[in-house]
């Protein structure tokens, strides 16, 4: 009787001091792709809670097949069908691929756990839409895209036929990013209905019907994707014209700031080097991004020569003077800012304030500090001075608590510790996973203006657009070695694609590693 | 106003009352069940007996002392994310040196006081060293130096004549000289508060206990060596990516943690009042610093009050001798104590009700953040959760 498989229709979510959301109706046909679009703290994670039973909103109603349903909690969800890949995955750390998919809806005869059958199953799923995945691997040790493909695997094992993606491809490689749209049109194709919350705008004009937007928690329409552009949507999203070129002068490289020799990083998954051998250098006034395919040893690298990690072999310089057995703290002082891959992990404590975070990597300054006692007050004016100049959104400003914060305003705060420290060497990775166009755009311009500034920047990037747009210089990562190097202004994205999937490698660098 | 009453903190002192109130509530019911015609009579007594004479009130300050002491060993390792339910051997170890420097050395008992923190250190320092280094989880290591301090205690004082009262000219084999026989000046002073309170167990003990909990507050909350060994609290990895020793922390959190357990000894068995027992179970006083700390929600000056509100109940539960059994007594005092350590749940499902004023504009990833699997974490709830009544 209805068009529709889910209605979200009039809902309203207030917290206290905001509408989250603001009187939002969401149609999702029978087998239809449907794009949620809109920036960090639009809404469309907290309509998504509502959907999936998290939140309770305060008006309107949600309806399946044209009945009213009340959903007050992910197992009612899970009784519609209704499934969820979430933005940071819900998976038990130190439990195997297989126990994470069955976990709640365990096959047991008597109590026993029947593993046989569970694996059958799972085997058979990923199998059938191409998900691999090593079922006894345990989470931990699997990159992020497995863990994706684990909590796809998991609303697949429970049957579920409205799949949620919340901002899937935020993680993901380009060729991983395309391996999902793959397969979001084949549970399309099995009358699947698929909700694919995201703010890029290439992936929405890639594989959704119909595309909503939210804007500041309040709806701004639903459009046929075939009948809109990308400039179109974004500026529903946005307010205003989005510029998607990263405007900078040509680079002027100056004295070499950054130097590594040798780098050689042992990896915690196998026995084999995570970064082989690894030489390059950075000067000042460039931004070098070292592109590649996730796994291939830039995270290793990244944590070998910030102390993260302990290098087996190589050497590093900064400025000329060697910093190889330097502490974390010592190349912090010297001029090393990392921007950190994991911004929950490494880069805040979540517990505590945003002033507190603020100051993370200089509480111990005199600036911040007299015979051991914190000063309050110059925290407080710091961190004010930070929030108001990088814009860092949050409740009650420095006295928030930074795991009520919003992911985008989070990396804000981190990008602002990091780059108030006034660093030489400014070390950003995946600066921008999981951000909006809006912080996209900001942060693509911080770290040009770094450059421009002088500063050397070392610039991780999974993301090809960002590679081909903001770098100067690309080294391309493959296996835990460089494979080639590149100028934007002459390369191609296929070439590069070539290089990162190891398909080609360049002869430099071939023989370095005959010498070696 | 009523921002005030929408804050956290005093969500958190609610919590606490509620969860006493609702503890009370069931001792009561015990009474009942155990000796119906003394009940109401028994549950005024737990009430009122601690403010019932100077006496009782001295002995409610004399007890709270050293709970003070080890609620702030268990609470500041909360804070700084590990579970130190090593107290006990910690507080048993400075009681034994504060004895052996008070009676063996004929020491001051300032003296003394300083070699129970020493002692108290290094019981903790061990776990510490071993978690910092083998990564060996602080509560095996800790229970096991429970019992290694306990027998290494007794074992040794065995072997001390001139520790025991009967070289002293009691009778007692079985436990420590009195001080007052002794080595008076290896009491605690009294400052003439005996005089004030008449009462022989009052002397500035919970003066120093105070004392110590504001200056553990202010290294908590207000020096940069709090702010990172909080930092490592919450998150390790973080901590270590700004450039914090976080296994140099890990020791010195268990050897303050340790301190604070063996000055709890000390004070306790310095107060001219106790002697050492020698005996085959571990002293409760260092596991009862676990409901302090709890209760007191981790905060130094929570649990002052916190120590101060077990101390009363035990006080007025001595009192209901001997229409009950001291066992019954016993179990009454920790059901209540129990259900007051409830506090948390009792904030969670007030916090439920009361919409704080904590939530933030961008509520984006909130959800996400809210219902996160946290199997590993539940040790870590006391610390992470609790930012105390105080702030």
């Amino acid at each position: 009787m209805s068009d529709y498989v889910i209605e979200m229709l009039n809902i309203t979510k207030r917290f206290p001091g905001i509408v989250a959301n603001d009187n939002i109706t969401l149609q999702l046909k029978k087998g239809e792709v449907h794009a949620l679009l809109g920036e960090n703290g639009a809404g469309k994670s907290t309509l998504m809670s509502v959907l999936f039973g998290l939140y309770q909103p305060e008006e309107g109603c949600i309806k399946k097949n044209g009945e009213v349903v009340k959903i007050n909690d992910p197992n009612d969800a899970n009784a519609l069908h209704i499934g969820m890949v979430h933005q940071h995955f819900k998976l038990v750390e130190c439990f195997s691929v297989l126990d994470n998919i069955i976990l709640g809806v365990e096959p047991n005869k008597m109590g026993f756990l029947q593993k046989k059958e569970a694996r059958a199953k799972v085997l058979e799923l990923s199998e059938k839409y191409g998900l691999k995945v090593d079922p006894d691997a345990l989470i931990e040790d699997i990159s992020v895209g497995m863990q994706q493909r684990v909590e796809i695997l998991k609303m697949l094992y429970r049957e579920n036929e409205i799949l949620i993606f919340d901002e899937p491809t935020a993680v993901l490689t380009p060729q991983e990013i395309d391996e999902l749209m793959e397969i979001m049109r084949g549970f399309k194709a099995e009358g699947k209905s698929i909700l694919f919350i995201t703010h890029k705008l290439n992936e929405i004009m890639a594989v959704a019907d119909r595309c909503t937007v939210l804007r500041k928690g309040k709806y701004m329409g639903t459009v046929n994707v075939a009948d809109t552009t990308k400039e179109e949507l974004s500026k529903m999203m946005v307010g205003r014209n989005v510029n998607f070129k990263v405007d900078k002068c040509d680079c002027k490289p100056g004295e070499t700031v950054f130097k590594a020799e040798h780098v050689t990083v042992p990896s915690k998954l196998h026995k084999k080097n995570a970064v082989n051998d690894v030489s390059f250098e950075v000067r000042a006034g460039e931004i070098v991004c070292l592109a590649g395919i996730e796994g291939n040893g830039q995270t290793e690298f990244v944590q070998g020569i910030t102390g993260l990690t302990k290098m087996s072999s190589g050497r590093i310089e900064l400025l000329g003077k060697d910093i190889t057995n330097a502490t974390i703290r010592e190349k912090s002082i010297m001029g090393i800012s990392h921007i950190p891959e994991d911004r929950h992990k490494h880069g805040l404590v979540l517990d505590y304030s945003l002033e507190q975070n603020l100051v993370l990597q200089q509480y111990w300054e005199p600036q911040f500090q007299h015979n051991g006692f914190i000063k309050q007050q110059a925290v407080r004016e710091y961190a004010e001075k930070l929030i108001d100049q990088f814009d860092v959104r949050s409740g009650q400003g420095p006295i928030t608590i930074a795991r009520s914060m919003s992911g985008g305003n989070q990396q804000k705060a981190i990008i602002a510790r990091e780059i108030s420290k006034d660093p030489k060497l400014l070390i950003a990775v995946q600066p921008t996973r999981g951000l909006d166009v809006g912080a996209i755009e900001y942060i693509h311009k911080q770290l040009v203006k770094e450059r421009d500034e002088g500063k050397a920047v070392l610039l991780v990037s999974l993301e090809l657009d960002e590679v081909m747009n903001v770098s100067d210089r690309i080294l391309v990562m493959y296996e835990g070695e460089i494979v080639g190097e590149f100028d934007p202004k002459t390369v191609t994205v296929q070439e590069l694609g070539l290089y990162m999937a190891g398909a080609k490698r360049q002869d430099g660098h071939d023989s370095k590693k005959e010498e070696a | 106003m009523k921002n005030y009453f929408k804050s956290k903190g005093f969500i958190t002192v609610l919590a606490s009352v509620i969860s006493i109130v609702v503890g009370l509530l069931i001792g009561f019911i015990l009474l009942i069940v155990f000796n119906p015609a003394y009940a109401v009579g028994g549950l005024g007594s737990i009430v009122s007996k601690g403010f019932s004479s100077s006496d009782k009130f001295a002995k409610v300050l004399y007890q709270a002392a050293p709970l003070i002491m080890t609620g702030l060993s268990v609470g500041f390792a909360f804070k700084t994310g590990l579970f130190n339910i090593g107290a006990t051997g910690q507080y048993t170890v400075g009681a034994f040196m504060a004895l052996v420097f008070g009676i063996q050395f004929q020491m001051p008992w300032w003296v003394c006081l300083i070699a129970a923190m020493i002692g108290g250190a290094i019981w903790g320092f061990i776990p510490g060293i071993c978690k910092a280094l083998f990564n060996v989880n602080e509560v095996i290591t800790s229970i096991m130096f429970n019992w290694l301090g306990l027998f290494m205690v007794n074992l040794l004082l065995n072997n001390m004549p001139v520790m025991l009262a009967d070289h002293w000219g009691a009778s007692n084999k079985d436990r420590t000289a009195a001080l007052a026989s002794a080595n008076p000046s290896a009491i605690i002073p009294k400052l003439g508060l005996n005089e004030l309170f008449h009462s022989n167990y009052m002397n500035i003990s919970i003066f120093i206990a105070i004392i110590i909990a504001v200056v553990i507050y202010i290294i908590l909350e207000k020096r940069t060596f709090g702010y990172e060994l909080k930092a490592c609290g919450f998150n390790k990895d973080a901590s270590i990516y700004a450039g914090i020793n976080a296994k140099r922390n890990i020791v010195l959190s268990m050897v303050i943690s340790g301190a604070l357990a063996g000055i709890g000894g000390g004070i306790y068995y310095l107060s001219g009042t106790a002697q050492y027992t020698i005996v085959k179970s571990l002293l409760t006083m260092g596991f009862n610093g676990i409901p302090v700390a709890l209760l007191g929600a981790s905060s130094p000056i929570g649990i002052i009050f916190a120590a101060l509100f077990i101390s009363y109940i035990q006080v007025g539960g001595e009192a209901l001798q001997p229409e009950y059994a001291k066992e019954i007594i016993d179990i009454i005092i920790a059901v209540i104590i129990y259900l007051s350590a409830f506090s948390l749940l009792v904030k969670n499902i007030l916090g439920k009700f009361i919409k704080t004023d904590t939530s933030n504009v961008n509520a984006e990833d909130k959800a996400p953040a809210s219902p996160e699997p946290a199997p590993v974490k539940a040790t870590e709830a006391g610390s992470t959760e609790e930012k105390g009544g105080n702030e």
